[in-house]
């Protein structure tokens, strides 16, 4: 029927099949419309398989979509495309090691990875009052800015979805001032490693403060344009508006957490309710929205984001306060033992800690030597510590039996568990609706596959 | 590592052939004072043995001549907690029983750990939806959000290898609960909670995928991140890890499971 290698057709035993790439979709009406003439049973229905790869499924992610013209009469997910194995890895990985792992599960939300399973860590630990103040204000900071830039990139990726790519082109010249704040406190953009149990890996650079607050004196003036350009604009509008509709009851027995349960009305944030890191000493609010619809998730994210730049801005005058202040635990048999400084070559173990373990002592190099290779154990037990990420509760479970690597540790993500709202949210409307409804659940595949 | 120093300690001190310890050399009161050398509180006392761990570099067998590898330490989970609970752990605890004792179960749950501020319930698999549903529906227990599954494998668990684990959250009351179900290895089939909690339904396929726990009454029980031809259950401590080929006279880096390493 056509010569064009990426759309052929061809016959399965259910019926007919095209391979559609784009651009080409004259084939498939070509095709059912052969069956039209005289013959009755010819139908409507289409089953469509979109993705894995795909530039409107917001990821790795596969939809497999039945079509009655153009309404979905069934969705359902494939997933899997990225499960790389973090949580088996783990356990094969020293307790300290193991943040390197998880913190590239939900890759646009790394800070909240390594927060909830050194929460974790240290609970088993039973260190949790021992954390210093410091590393627990820096663990606040890094999670807001984390939550504003997530918050960014489901906006801008959500945009670009439906074709309002200046939303995208905006939303990521915002990510990357927050990216760049990022490598100037941890060193790397993504995939940071920081949040350490009993701690953070190390302190505030010189002159991050500065950094900060200009960022946030930037992003007040920024902010105000993402509502200038879509709150008002009827397409936008019309695109969003009553689109992928969940309400409170379907929320919690779908187990959705996070922007999607707060557009429903309910104000639901772990950071109110069950406090961590010191989330109940800071002034902010609990945003939330009464439509249960995409557009209602969009304006909860963006009234986050001007929650979370309020939570950075007492951090960062607590930090003013905290200069000097350890951002490790004192336990010496849990704490990492060297602390990082720039050398001649870069960063690297601090000269003065290398003097120390090769010239001074010789217990402090058997110390340093029996931390970094067997690391500290972990009483058995199990802990799990949910917190308030971008998409909703993260939690880890973590299981020690007493080794020094984790015995089992499991992520609930919030992405995974949202993403099953997908077929509620769009069946029985337009395929195009289906591509908003995923956008609002704002699922990370990274962080659904692990 | 604590752990271990702490038996050696008493060893010593019980070893009858041993000199007295006063003329063996400096006293360390600041040592024997620390935390990890105190006894257990007696409330914390009653532990659940899981196991043995064995010497400290994992491999056994590889020549070692440290002495460590004789080493033998007890895994001990935290063990059953006594009544009474505390705080709102008792009322949890008594609601519950009220609840499924109309529903036709004796004991909702017959073991109870309370361990770093967080209560276990573990629950026998057969009486988990009724227990679930109680936990779901009763007016002071109202646990309306679980928050999944999350499967573990303890080999050394005799007959009862496989966990499911379930948190469930109470937005009404904000509280949080851990239900436990264990399963033996050679029959891994527990009540689906679908019907109850319609979240399980991926966390399900997930722990089916990754433990082989076998959810009965789910609607569609397949694989979901691995593919679906997959052999095994990834996740499960027996599931051979496979080394790296090297072209080096045939060798080949073992898996880590296979390394000399500390366990």
């Amino acid at each position: 029927m056509s010569t064009d290698y990426y759309a052929a057709s061809s016959e399965a035993a259910d019926g007919r099949v095209f391979t559609v790439t784009g651009q080409d979709w004259d084939s498939i009406v070509e095709g059912i419309g052969e069956g039209l003439d005289g013959d009755e049973s010819a139908e409507e229905r289409v089953v469509v398989n979109m993705g894995p790869q795909h530039p409107s499924t917001h990821g790795v992610l596969r939809l497999i979509l039945e079509l009655e013209g153009e309404t979905v009469t069934e969705a359902r997910c494939g997933i899997g495309y990225l499960h790389t194995g973090i949580e088996k890895n783990m356990e094969y990985r020293s307790w300290v090691q193991g943040v390197t792992f998880c913190t590239r599960m939900d890759y646009l939300a790394p800070f909240f990875n390594e927060a909830t399973y050194c929460l974790g860590v240290e609970r088993l630990l039973g260190i949790e009052d021992d954390v210093p103040e410091k590393a627990q204000v820096m663990r606040v900071l890094l999670m807001e800015l984390n939550r504003i830039s997530s918050h960014l990139v489901c906006i801008a990726t959500g945009g670009m979805e439906i074709g309002a790519l200046t939303v995208m082109t905006i939303g990521f010249r915002e990510r990357e001032l927050v990216l760049d704040l990022f490598e100037l406190i941890t060193g790397l953009r993504m995939n940071h490693a920081f949040i350490r149990p009993g701690g953070v890996a190390q302190d505030l650079p010189p002159g991050a403060l500065d950094e900060i607050r200009g960022f946030v004196a930037l992003m007040k003036k920024r902010l105000p344009e993402y509502a200038d350009l879509c709150n008002a604009n009827p397409v936008f509008r019309a695109r969003l508006d009553g689109v992928g509709h969940l309400d409170l009851e379907g929320c919690l027995a779908l187990g959705i957490t996070g922007p999607v349960v707060r557009s429903t009305g309910y104000p639901w944030d772990l950071r109110k309710s069950e406090p961590y890191c010191g989330y109940e000493t800071y002034d902010f609010d609990v945003q939330t929205w009464d439509t249960c619809d995409a557009y209602g998730r969009f304006r909860v994210r963006l009234a986050e984001m001007w929650e979370s730049l309020r939570i950075v801005e007492q951090a960062a005058d607590r930090l003013a306060r905290l200069d000097g202040a350890p951002v490790m635990v004192a336990d010496r048999k849990i704490a990492w033992p060297s602390q990082l400084a720039i050398g001649s070559d870069g960063m690297g173990n601090s000269l003065d800690h290398i003097r120390h373990i090769m010239g001074e002592s010789m217990e402090a190099l058997i110390h340093h030597f029996k931390l970094v290779t067997e690391g500290f154990r972990v009483p058995p037990g199990q802990a799990y510590v949910p917190i308030e990420g971008p998409r909703g509760e993260l939690g880890a479970h973590v299981v020690s039996d007493g080794g020094t690597r984790p015995a089992r540790v499991h992520f609930r993500d919030p992405s995974f568990t949202n993403l099953q709202a997908t077929s509620v949210m769009s069946e029985g409307g337009m395929v195009a609706d289906v591509i908003v409804a995923i956008a609002s659940i704002d699922p990370v595949m990274g962080g659904v596959d692990r | 590592m604590s752990e271990g120093k702490r038996d050696d300690r008493r060893e010593e001190k019980r070893d009858p052939a041993g000199t007295p310890e006063v003329g063996k050399g400096p006293e360390q009161p600041a040592a024997e004072q620390a935390h990890e050398n105190l006894p257990t509180p007696a409330g914390e006392r009653t532990v659940r043995q899981v196991g043995v761990r064995r010497g400290m570099f994992g491999v056994r067998g590889t020549g070692d001549t440290s002495g460590y590898g004789g080493l033998t330490q007890s895994i001990a989970f935290p063990g059953d907690a006594q009544r009474p609970y505390g705080g709102w752990y008792d009322d949890v605890a008594d609601a519950l029983e009220v609840a499924t004792r109309g529903a036709g179960l004796d004991v909702a749950a017959p073991r109870v750990v309370i361990h770093r501020g967080e209560i276990t319930f573990h629950v026998r698999p057969d009486d988990l939806p009724v227990v679930a549903r109680a936990l779901r529906d009763d007016e002071r227990l109202r646990f309306e959000l679980c928050s999944g599954v999350s499967g573990v494998h303890y080999p050394d668990d005799a007959g009862a290898e496989l966990h499911a684990v379930y948190h469930l959250l109470s937005m009404s009351h904000n509280r949080r609960i851990r239900l436990e179900v264990a399963v033996p290895d050679a029959d891994p089939r527990i009540p689906s909670l679908v019907p109850v909690y319609p979240t399980c339904d991926w966390h399900e396929r997930e722990t089916y995928d990754m433990f082989g726990i076998r959810f009965e009454g789910h609607p569609a029980l397949t694989r979901i991140l691995m593919p679906d031809d997959w052999p095994g259950h990834p996740q499960r401590k027996d599931y051979p890890l496979g080394g790296i080929p090297v072209e080096y006279k045939g060798g080949s880096v073992p898996p880590p499971d296979q390394r000399r390493s500390y366990n």
